[in-house]
């Protein structure tokens, strides 16, 4: 097992060097770059002393393969340097907009869960009854509805009956305060685009959840229990979900892995000053060491979630071994 | 008492059963997956919106009209008007051009490049599978908005541009699906007879190989439509992928939607409706076709 593990995490490197390479020259493909894209603002036309200077104080002025050895020298001794755009550290730019993603990311599973299972489950016991039906459609519309239009759809409604209630349209606080400060407060923010991604994931999960427990319904061992007279609820509960569960994890892990770099577009509507935001800032403003970084945390965290999701699945799941 | 009952009865070859119309196995194929045949009613009338928008609609669906901005639904404007005095029902029947222009071209783009580089992958098998197989890894792992991104500013924006940046992640999806059926292929004897008479590693792939892994080839396929949609929408709506005045749904919710969602809930209500019955009509379809195709795959 242990050898596994590490066969694994040596196995990340080649991948992580990989999306290192991809993002580093796609990123100097984009036609211009930031001395331009920084000074044209102005209008008029542009230095080129200046436009040099400020290539040279970038260390945009060194040849590729030297630039390229500098991001994967930091890269190994986690010094990611400073954004190109706000002259700021990026572990201090990233930090605070990373708590954001990952409550936001956190909840969002959470509803998942808490939405999945039982739904799944119930859909499943009554396979083919209108609550099977049920379950079913909302599953199939929470997969084929848009979380940014869900977004929209969910502030329309807060609107709508703040409005009715209240007299004046509520709106979801803006900035963010961290939940240990203000739970409340931070709660009124985060919880609604939790919800919109957060449907749309757990309808993914449901469909998993029913389909992995009617197979197991029809294992032998449930039957078995089904005949020496063990209580339904304690069948469907003990026997049935705890085996069915295996595979909701691995879609739930993945999914997860999915999210911390999917949340841009449910940031955008929801104007949450998170990750995704930040992505689409440093692309446009061609930031190279912010968007450099940025992949490569959301790279290492979804090849991460994968390693410990196939862990967890060993641990739970006694016939599974991983060998070599 | 010497009579041996065959299993099948003796008169089976006589009462086989006549060979079924198109019409009557549409109709067999409707009334036991009424949610797929859905599913393709939908897709159906998607094709048409997008096949006769112009006889279909009697707008302009890029011209201002700033008489008739954000009006209510009404007996003209069937889904009222945006902020600019479009047309919301026209937008959407032209909107169906580019969701099934992008989500055709790319699932099959997709797919089709996955296949062959699945097939390929398991067959050399080795080296080749393994760095390959990181490969996949790489593209998989890395996140599509930045991808989008990068490929919208290196190319500029537009259809063609979505198409492509949408294409890249569908690949190694596919490519693995199809690997996994592949490598059982490669084992069967016909593989190692082809190899025993000479045949070159091309044609082995392509003739031999390929059309055994067309199932799960088909199935990646429909299930990439309804997704290429919903991704083609999300980058619109991010401002990356179709731009103005290009009727598009997941633009359409763009900018002013939001902006005016109190006072004209039309606008943001209607482009979104008609995204999720897409994706909805496309992966009834497609999971119908799935069971059809191979009940071994049922999720």
């Amino acid at each position: 097992m242990y050898f596994y593990v590490f066969k694994r995490l040596t196995l990340m490197i080649p991948t992580l060097l990989g999306a290192a390479a991809l993002v580093f020259f796609l990123m100097r493909l984009i036609p211009g770059d930031i001395c331009t894209l920084r000074l044209a603002t102005g209008g008029g036309s542009i230095n080129p002393n200046v436009v040099k200077a400020c290539r040279l104080e970038l260390g945009m002025d060194q040849p590729l393969l030297m630039q390229f050895w500098f991001f994967i020298k930091g890269l190994i001794t986690f010094d990611f340097g400073r954004s190109m755009w706000t002259g700021r550290p990026i572990v201090e730019e990233v930090g605070l907009r990373f708590q954001l993603s990952l409550q936001v990311a956190i909840m969002a599973t959470l509803t998942a869960i808490a939405l999945a299972i039982p739904l799944g489950t119930i859909s499943a016991v009554k396979q083919n009854t209108w609550i099977d039906y049920l379950v079913r459609a909302f599953s199939i519309a929470g997969v084929a509805m848009p979380s940014f239009w869900l977004g929209i759809l969910i502030i329309l409604a807060i609107l709508i009956t703040s409005k009715a209630l209240f007299g004046s349209p509520w709106m979801p606080p803006i900035k963010y305060v961290p939940i240990w400060v203000d739970p409340v407060y931070n709660l009124s923010m985060l919880i609604w685009p939790a919800l919109a991604t957060g449907y749309r994931y757990s309808a993914v999960a449901t469909r998993m959840t029913r389909s992995a427990m009617l197979e197991v319904l029809r294992e032998d061992y449930v039957r078995t229990a089904r005949a020496k007279g063990v209580f339904r609820h304690l069948i469907v509960r003990r026997h049935a979900l705890r085996n069915a569960l295996l595979p909701v994890i691995t879609i739930i892990g993945i999914e997860f892995a999915f999210l911390m770099g999917g949340l841009v577009v449910t940031e955008q509507v929801f104007n949450l000053n998170g990750l995704g935001k930040l992505f689409v800032e440093s692309v446009s403003n061609q930031d190279y060491t912010m968007t450099q970084a940025l992949v490569m945390l959301v790279v290492a965290i979804f090849a991460f979630t994968n390693l410990v999701v196939d862990v967890i699945y060993a641990w739970l799941d006694p016939r599974i071994r991983y060998h070599r | 008492m010497a009579t041996i009952s065959h299993p099948g009865g003796g008169a089976a070859i006589d009462q086989a059963p006549p060979r079924l119309s198109f019409w009557q196995l549409l109709w067999r194929f409707s009334v036991q997956n009424p949610l797929g045949a859905g599913g393709g009613l939908v897709v159906i009338v998607m094709m048409i919106m997008a096949i006769f928008a112009e006889e279909i609609t009697r707008f302009d669906p890029t011209a201002n009209n700033f008489g008739d901005m954000l009006t209510a639904p009404n007996l003209d404007y069937w889904l009222g008007t945006d902020q600019f005095g479009r047309d919301l029902y026209t937008r959407i029947v032209y909107g169906a051009r580019t969701a099934l222009l992008v989500g055709f071209v790319s699932a099959f783009a997709g797919a089709s490049i996955g296949l062959i580089l699945g097939v390929a992958s398991a067959y050399f098998g080795g080296l080749f599978d393994l760095i390959f197989q990181r490969v996949m890894d790489i593209v998989m792992a890395f996140p599509l908005v930045i991808l989008a991104l990068a490929v919208v500013s290196i190319f500029g924006t537009g259809a063609q541009n979505v198409i492509l940046a949408i294409t890249i992640p569908f690949i190694p999806r596919c490519a693995r699906v199809v690997r996994s059926s592949a490598l059982a292929v490669r084992e069967t004897p016909f593989i190692d007879a082809a190899r025993a008479c000479g045949f070159s590693h091309t044609r082995i792939v392509l003739r031999h190989m390929v059309p055994n892994v067309m199932a799960p080839y088909i199935i990646m396929m429909t299930a990439a439509v309804g997704q290429a949609i919903l991704i083609e929408a999300s980058l619109s709506f991010l401002g990356l992928g179709v731009q103005e005045p290009t009727p598009a749904w997941g633009l359409m919710l763009r900018g002013g939607a939001q902006e005016y969602a109190e006072s004209a809930p039309w606008v943001a209500i209607f482009p979104g409706v008609a995204i999720s019955l897409a994706v909805f009509g496309f992966n009834l379809f497609g999971d119908a076709l799935r069971d059809w195709l191979d009940p071994k795959m049922k999720v």
